[in-house]
């Protein structure tokens, strides 16, 4: 999880990630964060998250994150 | 059918009385019976247009849902038969057959809308570089047809099969359930492109006669009318007096035109989607918004949120996404980090995939260079404001403006500044004269050319003009009172004589004030073209 919210906060310095629910539905994630933050997670934690899961629900907050980045790693076991 | 023409009120009205009057369990299937007797008035032959990606896409959808729940259920099963590395060449083997008849079907359907409208733009290309080589001798345009609303029903529809194809939910059972959702006549013309998911919640519902949605659904139809008939397409004859005689209109004129033209294509294409809105909440039917309030955005990107909104969302999830999260484009991004350091090189995939977005948005919208640039053009400033954040982060750190009305209303009046600037290509007749007219505002403006007598030249009388902007007056202050909640269940709120005062007031003036007297007629909508 803390590697995760080193990548997010990199992004944005300027919000409080561990509390944020509504990344995406309000307006902090932008499309091209998205396609940014992938990029980054695909490479940190060896998986690979297709466009199909880049849904607002599995973006809205670092939790969400967290939990779809532990779902494909369990998915690839 | 005009959607401002008596032929569709009467149209209507009769499928209206009858929805309500038939069996509930009867309305969808009257439903799909309507809208395909409202395509065959347009021109019987798009019947075959619209059966054909119907029929393809149905059947394509429902080999890969029955196949995927077939394996979901053996898989389940039986994975603990197999090693690790058997389970992932079992999944990889089911997946590849589904990608293959997923993109049979996709290809195919994609393939009819390149064919139905891109054609002669291919050939009128080949041609001009057969002439830069010398040869006069071109290829003959064909003549082919463009069934009515082929890019929003095939988008729609290709929508659904990518949503079936990665699993977000289950493909539909029945072959005519499914091409009412494809044909569903209000939206069937110019959108807005529905999602599966959406729109079936409430399509194949049994819904009863209910006093307070129908009278919120013919006060929306009524608001869309008012919005077409007495601003659009009034202030339509100036804009096209402007663009037709480029000599005289040059200069402010141009700049005039293109800000009547962003008036003109908001009361236009909002006006449509009201009445495809309010239509369909007739029947108890819920259809996506299009719009929030387009002219109040901040930026570019803020503005391509709240303009055609489902279309933007088309894009970004089935395009955008897709490319950007590719394997090909996640290598690409790792290479560029490498090379180019983290900051520069993981925008490289994300700026070409949104490159790729906005020339295929371009195009979308009609077969011509105009387009096409009009859509690199969006790219090019949502890039440059993309570069110009730190700057602007710097700015702020420095000047406290941030947050203050002056402000907001400079990134409002810029965003609107910018964007009428790019439809200029939308008006002109190719790109060159767009760039020559874009330049003209700056190079030939004088203050002479602002004087009364040569705007009434332009077709309009000065009480249209007065007209025109009541209009606009009324479209910004219910843009404000929408802010704070829905203006309609604001007005129900209020006693019984003002809402009928209000609402009376607004159809005797779409009646008195609507563009359809001697010298005029109600005009196509813009979006139907594409």
């Amino acid at each position: 999880m803390n590697e995760l919210l080193e990548i997010l906060e990199d992004l944005h310095p300027e919000v409080d990630f561990k509390s944020a629910t509504d990344l995406v539905d309000g307006g902090i994630l932008d499309s091209f964060d998205i396609v940014s933050l992938i990029s980054e997670i695909n490479e940190t934690f060896d998986v690979t998250i297709g466009a199909a899961e880049l849904t607002p629900e599995n973006f809205n907050s670092a939790e969400a994150i967290y939990a779809l980045i532990k779902e494909k790693l369990d998915d690839e076991d | 059918m005009l959607f401002t023409s008596y032929g569709f009120i009467g149209f209507l009205l009769a499928v209206f009385v009858l929805y309500y009057l038939i069996p509930k369990k009867m309305q969808w299937p009257f439903l799909l019976i309507a809208s395909y007797i409202f395509y065959f008035i347009a021109d019987p032959r798009y019947l075959i247009f619209i059966a054909i990606t119907t029929v393809t896409t149905f059947y394509g959808a429902k080999v890969i849902s029955d196949k995927k729940v077939a394996f979901d259920g053996w898989f389940k099963e039986h994975k603990k038969e197999y090693e690790k590395e058997e389970r992932k060449a079992l999944k990889a083997k089911e997946h590849s057959v589904e990608k293959k008849i997923f993109l049979a079907c996709l290809l195919f359907n994609l393939g009819i809308l390149a064919v139905t409208k891109y054609t002669n733009f291919t050939i009128a290309n080949i041609n001009s570089l057969l002439a830069a080589f010398g040869r006069a001798d071109g290829i003959s345009f064909v003549d082919l047809i463009i069934p009515m609303g082929i890019s929003f029903y095939t988008f729609q529809s290709m929508g659904y099969l990518i949503d079936v194809y990665n699993g977000k939910h289950e493909a539909q059972d029945n072959l005519f359930k499914f091409a009412l959702f494809v044909s569903f006549f209000p939206q069937l013309v110019q959108g807005p492109i529905s999602r599966y998911h959406d729109l079936s919640q409430t399509l194949y519902a049994e819904h009863s006669f209910n006093w307070k949605t129908v009278s919120f659904g013919l006060e929306r139809i009524l608001w869309g009318f008012f919005k077409k008939l007495v601003i659009a397409d009034r202030i339509l004859v100036a804009v096209q007096a402007i663009i037709a005689d480029t000599d005289t209109y040059n200069g402010f004129y141009a700049f005039a035109g293109a800000m009547f033209y962003a008036l003109e294509l908001y009361a236009d294409f909002t006006g449509g989607i009201d009445i495809t809105i309010g239509v369909a909440e007739t029947m108890g039917i819920k259809v996506t918004e299009n719009f929030i309030r387009p002219y109040f955005s901040k930026n570019i990107k803020e503005y391509w949120n709240r303009w055609h909104i489902t279309m933007g969302t088309w894009f970004t999830d089935y395009i955008f996404y897709p490319i950007s999260a590719s394997q090909f484009m996640m290598k690409l991004s790792k290479k560029s980090r490498a090379r180019l350091g983290n900051n520069l090189g993981k925008r490289v995939p994300v700026y070409l995939s949104s490159f790729i977005v906005w020339f295929t948005t371009g195009i979308w919208h009609g077969a011509s260079w105009n387009f096409i640039v009009w859509g690199l053009g969006n790219f090019v400033v949502i890039m440059i404001s993309q570069e110009l954040e730190p700057f602007y982060r710097w700015f702020h750190s420095k000047v406290h403006v941030q947050g203050t009305f002056g402000w907001r209303l400079f990134q409002v009046v810029r965003t609107v500044l910018i964007m009428s600037s790019l439809r200029m290509f939308d008006c002109y007749r190719d790109v060159p004269l767009t760039f020559k007219m874009f330049g003209s505002i700056f190079s030939q403006s004088s203050l002479s050319q602002l004087n009364a007598e040569a705007f009434i030249g332009m077709g309009l009388t000065g009480f249209d003009y007065l007209v025109v902007f009541i209009g606009m007056l009324i479209l910004v202050t219910v843009s404000l009172i929408q802010r704070s909640g829905c203006v309609r269940e604001k007005i129900y709120g209020l006693a019984a004589p003002v809402r009928f005062i209000i609402w009376y007031g607004l159809f005797m003036a779409t009646l008195v004030f609507g563009a359809y007297g001697i010298g005029y007629s109600a005009s196509q909508f813009i979006y139907n073209q594409f």
